[in-house]
């Protein structure tokens, strides 16, 4: 039954894929349906109609891909609560090698991620998608992709053998390149999807290296007879090497992450909501996968590792995301920082586990996963948001935004919802998923080892840095694009989304970051299913009144304790009762005039702090952070030059990975490529004596 | 019981702030030199503006109007946690101490939107200053807070107190550090001098100031006890981690008074120190504070890694 429902969400998303192939044969289904039925149903010939086709057509593809995510959040659920295995084989593939399928907890939660986030794209896509032209970007294109794209993710969620997982990542990282590609009337954007998919495919290399590692010591390539390779410490650190390189370029860790602000901000905005709010989930269910399933003893160091990329691209993420003034490469680089905080709980909770730990490995295991489902809701969430800015205004550069939460009430009160949980502000989700990380590090006192004691404290502290970024960060973005006095006219002439599908996805998202906020041990009691399973060790929450209380560490409020909805109550009591008391006298109602601003006068829209003054500050203090190209140019004229007509001011932020990283690889790669072009002399003897050495040589071998 | 004596104890916290910054207002006067307000001025200042007509410019969204509320209940909220005269309350169970950073933080969200909402170029230079200065400031004030949670190994403000009070006067190397980078970080976060000046009007060098320019009536009153409020719970932080003594453990009439008239106590000692501090140092450039939270940061962390490293058992 489980499995039933499982199956349902990977066809039905797979269906959808195939039925938006038939967006352009209007004309052939009309010449079927003459010679066929005889009698059709008046519905058939209203659906056929040359204007209501293509509507109908996107109508019926998002269904089908909503009903994907119907049937992922259910199978995701009954597995979780079942707390069971299944397992399954499909004589699909190659006739010696048949699919193994296993759908366990692990599969089951990332299966409800991707459930929620796809229910929602699929309310959110007709709307949006019906701006697109079709003779430059047909539907066919995208739904096709983005029903394959699905079908991939899914399909790796319950791949029980490295040859399935292979593929089914595969056909996740090709239908999500053409979906990159989508828009490729413009040259970066084909650029954006060749390193995206470049990357795609060195990662994958990767990942199968590491499951080559493991197969070579075991009989086979399905997971059980993985996870019983018995290998030296040296080759599961390499295999774990390898897996997180592979995993890290998917999901995007410093300095590895470079494709992810190029690629997703190109997508379509739902894309970019499922690539960067699921797709990079996948690449963690992979990692823990490999790492707390597939290798059967952790070891600390590991721990260490992922601990310290994790930190390195949290604050590189968000130092970097601070410095965008691209809303959609904002987002993108505030998902590095946000894995990064994902593989630094990982890697606590690694540590723990080698420490002799389970029930402080298994916090920050709960940790990790709840990070990870609550990412996925608000990134989600602020790229559907971005999404409908882009919409009404054509504009994604947030300098020239502002002013929308007249024009654009409902839009900006989900983004609010959303800027604050990703601010990890209390009563929304992503501060019960920060202060689970901060209440494992804090039990650091429990290790031996010296150099773990002081280096988890300093990961810590800068984690709450992290934190304390994403917060300046987002009231830059909630501040700049909403709020003020609109910088362009394309943003004083914006109107309020018009599509209920688009709103209902965003209000749902939000609800969801404020109820998971409020009510975080209902997702708990299902991350416990998964560290069940995994770690064999759940974290205990057996307080009384438990759905209440949040009390992770040894089940008592003596070590640490919140209890969301009473702190939601306090807050309602206080600011209702001021509130009321102050509202009261209706002689006091608020008079509206002019805007003071200490007198000055003469207020014009471009006075306002831009994206690069608000982080200028920050700019100065982390100077070292980036590479900064500040220039001030000013017109002069008049006699002897005194007098300034003009200044022009550019500012270009840039990575540090590239200089670092990329370019001596790239250069390196043409430099060998030459060397190997010296064998290429273009005569014809040399590719004879070529011939003939090489036979001589393999004569010598066979003999 | 417990319930009714942590609301009394939260009231009495908003009731108190105002006098704590009308005290502090008088010790700087009788130190510089000048005729002081009475110590109740900041009640009648407060009645005053509560009774004006608000005027709002007409730019202004839902968010202006709200955001002087959401962030009073905030502050109320962060101080529902912090015991005051009494240890072992239900709501410091209800929210540990890295909520009630949590709750500076929303506070600080909706005060740096608000100015941002008008669009004038001052609001945004506040905005900006202030997130950045409180981007360097809260993570040092966490390193500060987690010695003492380490130490105590809760984050729950009740206990950790109790703890320490259980322990005695034993002298922690880690426990100096956190408190001085606890102290440089309530300068910093409650905006007094060298890193702001409440005082000044000078709008290029202000940044609580800046934001809140365009408050008036009883939006700015709200705004200005929300200030008052938290700079009375810096205060009584520091007096209550660092120097426990005094504090009700039990509920008794007795232990109760005997606890209040302790934190009045600290609290005024605390303030006169802060007046002679304000009136020696001078308000130093923006760019010099981050050579400042960064010395506070590296004390948090020093705090805690001295613990790790020299105190805690093995």
């Amino acid at each position: 039954m489980i499995l039933f429902l499982a199956y349902c969400a990977v066809l039905f998303s797979f269906a959808s894929g195939l039925l938006a192939l038939l967006s352009n044969q209007q004309q052939s289904l009309l010449a079927l349906q003459q010679r066929y039925l005889k009698n059709p149903s008046a519905f058939i010939i209203h659906c056929l109609e040359e204007h209501h086709y293509p509507i109908f057509l996107r109508q019926v593809v998002f269904i089908l891909l909503g009903l994907s995510g119907v049937f992922a959040v259910l199978a995701g659920l009954s597995v979780l609560i079942s707390n069971t295995v299944v397992t399954d084989q499909l004589s699909l593939g190659l006739p010696w090698l048949p699919w193994h399928i296993r759908f366990d907890a692990l599969s089951g939660f990332f299966f409800l991620i991707i459930g929620i986030a796809v229910g929602a794209v699929s309310l959110y896509g007709p709307g949006y998608v019906h701006h697109y032209k079709e003779q430059d970007h047909p539907f066919a294109v995208l739904g096709l992709f983005t029903g394959l794209f699905v079908t991939g993710m899914l399909l790796v969620l319950i791949a029980d053998d490295a040859f399935m997982f292979m593929i089914a990542w595969e056909l996740m990282s090709v239908a999500s390149y053409f979906l990159v590609a989508f828009q490729h009337e413009h040259a970066a954007n084909r650029r954006a999807a060749f390193l995206y998919l470049l990357m795609a495919e060195v990662g994958a290399l990767a990942i199968i290296l590491g499951f080559g590692v493991l197969a070579s010591f075991s009989d086979g390539f399905t997971f059980d007879a993985l996870r019983h390779a018995q290998l030296s410490t040296t080759w599961a650190s390499i295999a774990f090497g390898l897996a997180v390189l592979g995993f890290g370029m998917k999901a995007g860790i410093v300095p590895i992450h470079v494709w992810l602000p190029e690629a997703h901000p190109v997508a379509p905005s739902h894309i970019s909501a499922l690539m960067s709010g699921v797709m990079l989930k996948v690449a963690i269910y992979g990692l823990i996968r490999f790492s707390f399933d597939l290798l059967d003893k952790i070891q600390w160091q590991w721990g260490v590792v992922l601990l310290v990329i994790g930190t390195i691209s949290a604050l590189g993420g968000i130092l970097y995301a601070m410095m965008q003034p691209n809303l959609k490469r904002l987002l993108a680089y505030s998902s590095v920082e946000n894995i990064g905080i994902i593989f630094m709980v990982l890697g606590l909770s690694m540590i723990f586990l080698d420490n002799g730990h389970p029930e402080l490995a298994a916090l920050g295991f709960l940790a990790a996963l709840f990070h990870a489902f609550n990412h996925a809701l608000f990134k989600n969430l602020l790229f559907l948001g971005a999404g409908m800015i882009h919409q009404q205004t054509h504009e994604l550069n947030i300098d020239m935004l502002g002013g929308l939460i007249k024009k654009m009430p409902k839009t900006s009160m989900v983004f609010l919802v959303g800027c604050m949980s990703i601010s990890s502000l209390p009563l929304f989700n992503g501060f019960v998923s920060e202060w689970l990380a901060f209440q494992t590090a804090l039990q650091v006192d429990v290790l031996d080892n010296g150099v773990l004691r002081s280096l988890i404290p300093v990961s810590a502290a800068a984690l709450a840095l992290t934190a304390a970024l994403a917060a300046a960060c987002f009231v830059k973005v909630f501040g700049l694009t909403f709020l003020g006095v609109p910088r362009s006219r394309h943003s004083e002439k914006a109107h309020e989304v018009k599509d209920k599908g688009m709103l209902a996805a965003t209000t749902l998202l939000a609800g969801l970051c404020f109820l998971v906020g409020i009510f975080p041990s209902v997702i708990i009691s299902l991350i416990n299913k998964v560290s069940g399973q995994l770690l064999a060790q759940t974290v205990v929450n057996d307080k009384a009144m438990s759905w209440l209380w949040l009390t992770p560490v040894q089940a008592s409020a003596e070590q640490a304790s919140y209890a969301p909805l009473l702190v939601l109550i306090g807050a309602l009591i206080a600011g209702g009762v001021c509130y009321w008391y102050l509202r009261r006298d209706p002689e006091k109602a608020i008079r509206i005039a002019p805007t003071w601003d200490c007198g000055f006068g003469g207020l014009t829209p471009r006075m306002q702090y831009t994206s690069s003054a608000f982080t200028m500050p920050i700019r100065r203090i982390f100077a070292k952070a980036w590479i900064i190209d500040e220039q001030v140019d000013k017109d002069l004229e008049g006699a002897m030059n005194q007098n300034v007509a003009a200044v022009h001011y550019a500012l270009h932020v840039q990575d540090h990975s590239w200089p670092w990283v990329y370019h001596p690889l790239e250069r390196g790669v043409n430099h060998l490529a030459k060397q190997v072009g010296r064998i290429q002399t273009g005569n014809i003897r040399t590719y004879l004596g070529y011939s003939f050495v090489t036979l001589l040589l393999l004569l010598w071998v066979i003999s | 019981m417990n319930w009714l004596i942590a609301i009394l104890q939260t009231a009495l916290f908003v009731a108190l702030a105002p006098l704590l910054a009308g005290w502090l207002k008088r010790c700087k006067c009788h130190l510089q030199n000048r005729q002081s307000p009475p110590l109740l001025q900041p009640y009648r200042d407060l009645f005053k503006l509560f009774n004006k007509q608000p005027v709002v410019s007409e730019q202004a969204s839902w968010l202006f109007i709200k955001a002087p509320y959401i962030i009073f209940s905030a502050t109320v909220l962060a101080a529902t946690v912090v015991p005051l005269i009494a240890v072992d309350l239900p709501t410091s169970a209800s929210a540990d101490v890295i909520v009630m950073v949590g709750f500076f933080a929303f506070a600080r969200f909706f005060l740096a939107l608000a100015g941002l909402d008008i669009g004038t170029a001052f609001g945004g230079m506040g905005s900006s200053r202030e997130m950045t200065i409180s981007s360097l400031a809260e993570p040092a004030m966490l390193m500060a807070v987690f010695t003492l949670t380490m130490t105590a190994s809760t984050t729950n403000l009740s206990y950790a107190i109790s703890h320490v009070l259980e322990q005695g006067l034993v002298l922690r190397p880690s426990f100096v550090f956190a408190l001085f980078a606890l102290i440089l970080v309530a300068v910093a976060e409650t905006g007094r001098i060298p890193v702001d000046n409440p005082t000044t009007h000078l709008e290029l060098t202000m940044i609580h100031e800046a934001m809140i320019l365009e408050y008036s009536g009883r939006h700015l009153a709200l705004i200005e006890w929300a200030s008052q409020l938290k700079l009375m719970l810096y205060g009584v932080l520091i007096a209550n981690i660092f120097f426990p003594w005094g504090i009700a453990q039990t509920f008794s009439l007795h232990d109760l008074g005997y606890g209040l008239l302790a934190i009045i106590g600290k609290l005024a000692v605390l303030a006169v120190i802060l007046g002679i501090a304000e009136t020696l140092v001078a308000k130093m450039r923006l760019f010099k504070v981050q050579e400042y939270l960064g010395f506070a940061y590296l004390l948090g962390l020093l705090g805690m890694l001295s613990h790790i490293i020299l105190e805690a058992s093995r």
